[in-house]
């Protein structure tokens, strides 16, 4: 995979630095605003978040628009062809979840939001069931940059932090191409100086 | 598209790699660099014993068949009428056949122990200074290289029949999924100088306190006696290691744990009765269903088939209760743990013994905890999370579980001293979080240093919510939980994954949040909810910029680099004196007058 949105790594400004360099390509063309629940009881954490982009939601929304007429074809297959009319049911509930999916789905796009602090960088999202995490960059084992070929075709890609532990799972979803390679180069950066033991 | 970043044992940054341990003179050691084998009875023990018998089985219900077949291919004019009347070895017999049948068999066990002997040839093993080593296979070759300073640990199994003749396989637990590298076998003396070998470099130690170490290690290696000597010699050993325990020859007597027999009987025929509970309870219900449905027909005789279902399903039962406790029991005997200048060494299993060596900065988390059925005896167990470098089949056997409990069950001094081993670092003011405020905690006069939940989450945790809350200090985060399980929770920040909040539409309404450390694979889990939503958020923060203070001060993982002047026993040191100042924290805590026949081993 060839990149030419390829941006050249933030450059390291030495070890005495406080803060990881937020390059200004994490914050093109994503969310302006994110969207927090509104109870005064609220999970919340000062500082800058960045966003992700909206072309992930319409990504998503091509995605299950395929999925969903595919099961639609397949359910009315089975009813009208085959006469198997329980298929209406299956069928049924799978279709409203999905329908449900993408009703929420720009709204949990909105929340979804990373910051990269001194020592570790903060990943949340939801608003109903809101989850915050926190990564020690100096835990991340891997960084891994995925894209399928809708998400490639809009831009976006997938950026996931595994650390020891099976249950960090750090997953950011529609990343801009750019912001991606950079957040992942600037997070490898970071790491490597503050490597030590597992 | 993806970036693995590849441990480098270098980046760090922090101190350089020490100079390249000196190997040791006079002694013959492994870890030279060069290509190593195993024993040759390796494949033996490892499975060439089934095959043999598995071989004798099915010739056993063949051989009719095959000497038919045999007899078929090489001597066609044979009478091949009288076979199927008698029994064929009758028939080689007075067929005058008997060198043919001795040659085939002969040819067979002769490409048997050829086959054996190409596998043992072709697998072999290597320590370099950075890395540990082994390669095997003919056709398809496998090697596996393992750096050094990623180990998690050493595990040294005398399985019982191997131990018998003096081998023992040794295992280098690596870090991740799959990542053991396993060395079966090797006599006892090679596994415990190759351990030797694999900890002192993995260790960073300066080349001083190597030589000094290996001058000490025993030179049964290349001893000048013969091996019918050696046989008789390891016969002998192994015996006696049945007796007394084995691996405690370096390490100094007072410092070591042991449980009484009595009391470890004791603790597991209690989880036993809870077994056999469960299992009458399952009984009951079967019986209950079945009995009215067999006696509704009305039938006289229905009685017996009561009577044999309730033998068939009783029976079994009871039996897997016994032995679900037994095999608890024997794996658990003989325990004993002890520091040593490479990690804690922990030591059980009455026939197959195993002993795990567990370095310094491998341990995740650590828990204390005691059943209700344990309190009246003041007794505790402790488990830590560790990597375990198995597959993940393996993860979920009983062997793995056993591999997370550092303490089967001690009395308060027992627990005294193994936190002050497996956690040399704990600072000293915090020792009041962890026993009088935390294990015994909440205390009923005086402040609670612990964040409990928010009284209005009371329903969360009905019975525990005064007690379930959670501490932090520099140096970790405890986690205090439970009221019929009491269990304390110790996070190190230094190896801390992670740590993250959540929040559902009730908790905002009742404003409070979920806290959850993370940490690697293992029994302890980091959950505590209820928290107040203001803590939760300020804890965040507060907990992450502890920690990574905490991971500056660690060196953990290259462990020795930084004290090789110190005496040889500096664990030791470090964990006697925890340990005792410890004890005189509380004074008063129960059981602390079973000091003594703690350190003793007392076997009744």
């Amino acid at each position: 995979m060839t990149d030419s949105q390829m941006t050249p790594p933030p450059e390291p400004t030495g070890a005495d630095r406080s803060q990881p360099d937020a390059s200004a390509v994490l914050d093109q063309g994503t969310y302006e605003k994110l969207r927090e629940p509104r109870g005064s009881g609220r999970l919340d954490l000062d500082g800058t978040w960045h966003q992700i982009s909206p072309r992930y939601v319409t990504s998503q929304f091509i995605q299950y628009a395929i999925t969903l007429a595919i099961i639609v074809v397949v359910v009315l297959v089975a009813v009208y062809a085959l006469h198997q009319t329980w298929a209406w049911i299956p069928g049924g509930i799978v279709v409203l979840s999905i329908l449900l999916t993408l009703v929420i789905l720009p709204r949990q796009a909105r929340a979804i939001g990373y910051m990269l602090r001194e020592d570790d960088i903060v990943f949340r999202k939801g608003i109903l069931w809101q989850r915050i995490i926190a990564v020690p960059y100096g835990r991340m084992q891997l960084v891994d940059i995925t894209h399928g070929p809708l998400d490639r075709a809009f831009g976006v890609s997938q950026l996931k932090m595994v650390t020891a532990a099976a249950t960090t799972g750090v997953q950011i979803p529609g990343l801009t191409q750019a912001a991606a390679e950079s957040l992942r180069d600037t997070l490898i950066d970071v790491a490597e100086t503050r490597r030590t033991g597992l | 598209m993806s970036t693995p970043q590849q441990p480098d044992p270098r980046a760090d940054g922090m101190e350089p790699l020490p100079p390249v341990p000196a190997p040791p003179t006079g002694v013959e050691s492994l870890a030279d660099g060069e290509w190593h084998r195993l024993h040759p009875l390796t494949p033996l023990f490892k499975g060439g014993l089934v095959l043999i018998i598995v071989a004798g089985i099915l010739l056993n219900s063949f051989r009719d068949r095959l000497i038919y077949w045999a007899v078929d291919l090489f001597a066609p004019d044979a009478h091949l009428g009288d076979l199927s009347t008698g029994d064929p070895v009758d028939w080689v017999f007075s067929n005058n056949l008997v060198l043919l049948v001795l040659g085939a068999v002969l040819g067979v066990l002769i490409l048997l122990i050829a086959a054996f002997w190409l596998v043992w040839r072709f697998q072999q093993f290597r320590i370099s200074d950075e890395h540990v080593e082994v390669r095997k296979g003919i056709i398809f070759r496998s090697q596996r290289r393992a750096p050094l300073d990623r180990v998690q640990g050493v595990n040294l199994t005398r399985p019982f029949p191997a131990r018998l003749i003096g081998m023992a396989k040794l295992e280098v637990v690596g870090a991740g999924t799959d990542a053991n590298v396993p060395l079966e076998y090797l006599t006892t003396a090679k596994a415990e100088s190759v351990r030797a070998d694999i900890l002192r470099l993995a260790s960073g130690a300066r080349a001083a306190r190597a030589a000094r170490r290996s001058g000490a290690a025993p030179d049964a290696v290349g001893g000048p006696t013969t091996r019918r000597a050696q046989l008789v010699g390891s016969v002998n050993t192994a015996v006696s290691g049945l007796i007394e325990g084995v691996d405690l020859a370096d390490v100094a007597p007072e410092s070591v744990v042991k449980i009484p027999t009595g009391r470890l009987v004791g603790a597991q025929l209690l989880a036993g009765v809870l077994w056999l509970l469960m299992f009458m309870a399952i009984f009951g219900i079967t019986m209950a269903i079945s009995v009215p449905a067999i006696l509704a027909d009305g039938d006289p005789d229905a009685w017996i088939g009561v009577l044999i279902l309730t033998l068939t399903v009783g029976i079994p039962m009871f039996i897997a209760a016994l032995a679900i406790t037994w095999a608890q029991i024997s794996k658990s005997l003989r325990y004993s743990i002890a520091p040593t200048p490479d990690g804690v060494r922990i030591t059980y299993g009455l026939f197959t013994t195993i002993t795990e060596t567990i370095p310094p900065g491998r341990i995740f988390a650590v828990e204390v905890s005691q059943s209700l059925l344990w309190r009246p005896f003041g007794w505790w167990s402790i488990k830590i999370n560790r990597m375990s470098g198995k597959s993940v089949s393996q993860q979920q056997s009983s062997t793995a579980q056993q591999f997370n409990i550092v303490l089967p069950v001690g009395v308060a001094a027992d627990v005294q001293r193994v936190l002050g081993l497996i956690l040399p670092d704990l600072p000293g003011e915090d020792l009041p979080l962890v026993w009088d405020h935390g294990i015994q905690g909440p205390q009923q006069d005086g402040d609670d240093p612990y964040t409990v939940m928010a009284t209005r989450a009371w329903w969360r945790r009905p019975l525990s919510w005064k007690r379930h809350g959670f501490a932090v200090t520099d140096f970790a985060m405890l986690l205090r939980r439970g009221i019929v399980w009491r269990k304390l929770a110790v996070f190190p920040l230094a190896r801390l994954q992670g740590l993250s909040s959540q929040q559902g539409p009730i908790d905002r309404v009742q404003r409070v949040g979920y806290l959850k450390a993370h940490s690697v694979t293992g029994p302890i889990l980091g959950d505590i909810v209820g928290i107040e939503s203001g803590v939760v958020n300020a804890s965040l923060d507060d907990i992450a910029r502890r920690a990574s203070a905490a991971v500056q001060r660690d060196h953990g993982h290259r462990w020795a680099s930084d004290a090789d002047d110190a005496d040889a026993g500096t664990g030791a040191a470090v964990g006697h004196a925890f340990s005792t100042s410890f004890g005189g924290v509380s004074p008063d805590a129960p059981g602390s007058g079973d000091a003594a026949s703690s350190q003793e081993p007392r076997e009744s």
